[in-house]
């Protein structure tokens, strides 16, 4: 089953075209920024983008920057929220389980599919972004890459961090999906799952910004969404992407754990 | 299995089948047999209660109280080890719009569990046998020429084929199909009817639910006839139109039989027209041979003379009322 998850996953024109658009963005703004060199001030603007005029090597972790507040959400709130009330709309879903495919077994397809999706996406801009950077912003003959805290890197010491940074974002993607999957056992309605899914999205990065939320602001799934910029600094500080992880963590086995009480024990009418 | 059972267990049998929604029944205590080589015919008017009931046959929607059985499984805690014998088309056919057939029904088949028995099988796995089963089922319910096309460019029809060539992808003991028809034109409705007495034939059972009292009478022997969720009606489908006791004779000259028999003389409408066929008198208490003899001794020619029949649609129209 989850090969076959895989394979619709791959077969599937949205799929690729919503990567695509993914990496869109970032290709765009590195041009405005070659051609004008007007870069923000540091401080102002998407994260990192300050350093990447000079660098072009730097420009993946940018351009995941640039799409990690919105677009990268939105598209892992769709996939997600597409993934069961999807099948249920087009009545898939009660053709798969009488198959059958366990309740159980879907799921854990599913789940596998959205992180491979969300892996995808994060690569691809990765990718797309190291290969514009380096070719528009050019590398300036350096061979090494400045910190935020001033320090030098080697190549080898910036390929290991963009890996973790990689992972790092990817996982915070994870919690939502969680959330958004969970939404999606609840509805037949795909987008309704996938607007849920960005309703707490939302409402966790307002929340974020509050003083007045200061108790329990710690445990939102948002609050260490950019604690990967601190993979950028030396020596790192690992405090926020650890809890940042392990928050993500525990998004993931409560929404999980609902979805699978739901899904396991709801009558299917679709 | 090595050795044939000695009493195979039911196709379908369910005892006390109830769902509620709420405070509603929309099945209540339903007791169902269909058993193996049945062609069933499952009855009842739109909102009745057959498409929840179908669904809890196939342990999509679980029942409030009450039993199901499968294939002899219980339904729905070993429906892993039911549903790989049943072919099924729940309200409607659905596929993935932007694949093919041949896609949609390759995904579909390696969603599951393998086959694991029956003909199909033939000692090789079932992932080798997928493109030759894929291609019988298309060719049994004439898609065999569709072609590339994306599903999301078929008519209805295409559609309806397509969902009943998924029934058949595995060989199924038992086909479930929840009006199985709908979307086919009067030639398509014949072909399935067709490729349905030969699967029949062949062992298959048939669990046909419908509204279409037409399409239940031709092709079905046994039915079961639903109404507000309560089964009101399960026998042979000849013991449904059984006879009402009243004799039917066309008679040439009407109002002469009349007076023989002794009965008014029926006014003109669709129960005594005099048209080429002659008049029609239905008797009540009187007899065919009885009938045929009085009319015979007063010198009047009698066409045909018939116990009345009531049709299925009477027997479920009196049933369902």
């Amino acid at each position: 089953m989850i090969r076959v998850e895989l394979r619709k996953l791959l077969l599937r024109p949205r799929t690729w075209l919503s990567i695509g658009l993914l990496c869109l963005l970032p290709v765009v703004v590195a041009i405005f920024l070659s051609v004008t060199k007007i870069a923000p001030r540091p401080g102002q603007g998407p994260t990192l983008l300050a350093a990447v005029l000079g660098n072009g090597a730097l420009y993946p972790a940018a351009a995941l920057g640039i799409v990690l507040p919105f677009f990268l959400p939105i598209a892992v709130a769709v996939q997600a929220g597409e993934a069961v009330a999807g099948e249920a709309s087009t009545g898939m879903l009660r053709y798969l389980l009488v198959r059958p495919v366990g309740r159980t077994r879907l799921l854990a397809a599913k789940l596998v599919s959205i992180l491979v999706y969300t892996l995808l996406a994060v690569v691809a801009v990765a990718v797309v972004g190291y290969v514009t950077g380096v070719t528009l912003l050019g590398n300036s003959g350096q061979l090494t890459t400045t910190t935020l805290a001033g320090t030098t890197l080697t190549p080898a010491d910036l390929a290991w961090r963009t890996g973790v940074m990689v992972l790092s974002i990817g996982w915070s993607m994870v919690g939502l999906a969680a959330i958004s999957l969970f939404l999606s056992t609840l509805t037949d309605s795909a987008l309704a799952a996938a607007l849920g899914g960005l309703a707490a999205l939302v409402s966790s990065t307002v929340l974020v910004t509050l003083d007045a939320t200061v108790a329990v602001r710690d445990y939102l799934p948002t609050r260490y969404w950019l604690a990967w910029v601190d993979l950028f600094r030396d020596p790192i500080p690992w405090h926020d992407l650890r809890a940042g992880a392990l928050i993500q963590a525990g998004y993931v086995v409560v929404f999980l754990g609902a979805a699978w009480a739901n899904f396991a024990t709801r009558d299917v009418t679709s | 299995m090595s050795e044939e059972t000695v009493d195979t267990p039911a196709a379908i049998a369910t005892r006390g089948l109830t769902k509620r929604f709420g405070r509603v029944a929309a099945v209540d205590g339903l007791d169902l047999l269909v058993r193996p080589g049945d062609r069933y015919g499952f009855l009842g008017p739109n909102g009745s209660g057959k498409t929840t009931t179908v669904r809890m046959l196939l342990g999509l929607v679980y029942a409030t109280s009450g039993e199901v059985e499968v294939l002899g499984h219980r339904i729905p805690r070993e429906a892993g080890a039911a549903l790989p014998g049943v072919g099924a088309l729940v309200e409607g056919p659905a596929a993935y719009p932007h694949l093919s057939a041949r896609a949609n029904l390759r995904l579909l088949d390696a969603a599951g569990p393998p086959v694991s028995g029956g003909p199909l099988a033939e000692g090789v796995g079932s992932r080798r046998s997928r493109t030759r089963r894929i291609e019988a089922a298309l060719e049994e319910v004439g898609l065999a020429d569709v072609g590339r096309k994306p599903v999301r460019a078929y008519s209805l029809g295409m559609r309806q084929r397509l969902g009943l060539a998924a029934a058949l992808l595995r060989g199924p003991r038992l086909l479930v199909l929840d009006e199985p028809t709908n979307g086919l034109d009067p030639r398509g409705i014949a072909e399935v009817r067709d490729l349905l007495v030969r699967l029949n034939e062949n062992g298959t059972t048939v669990f046909l639910s419908s509204h279409l009292l037409a399409e239940v009478e031709l092709f079905c022997t046994r039915v079961g006839v639903l109404d507000r969720g309560r089964l009101v009606a399960q026998d042979a489908l000849d013991a449904l139109r059984g006879p009402t006791g009243r004799t039917v004779v066309r008679v040439d000259d009407i109002a002469a039989a009349a007076r023989a028999l002794g009965v008014p003389e029926p006014s003109p409408g669709p129960d005594g027209l005099d048209g080429a066929d002659g008049g029609r008198l239905v008797l009540d208490g009187v007899g065919v041979a009885e009938a045929t003899e009085r009319l015979v001794r007063a010198g009047i020619a009698v066409r045909e003379a018939v116990p009345e029949r009531r049709t299925l649609e009477e027997s479920v129209l009196e049933l369902t009322s």
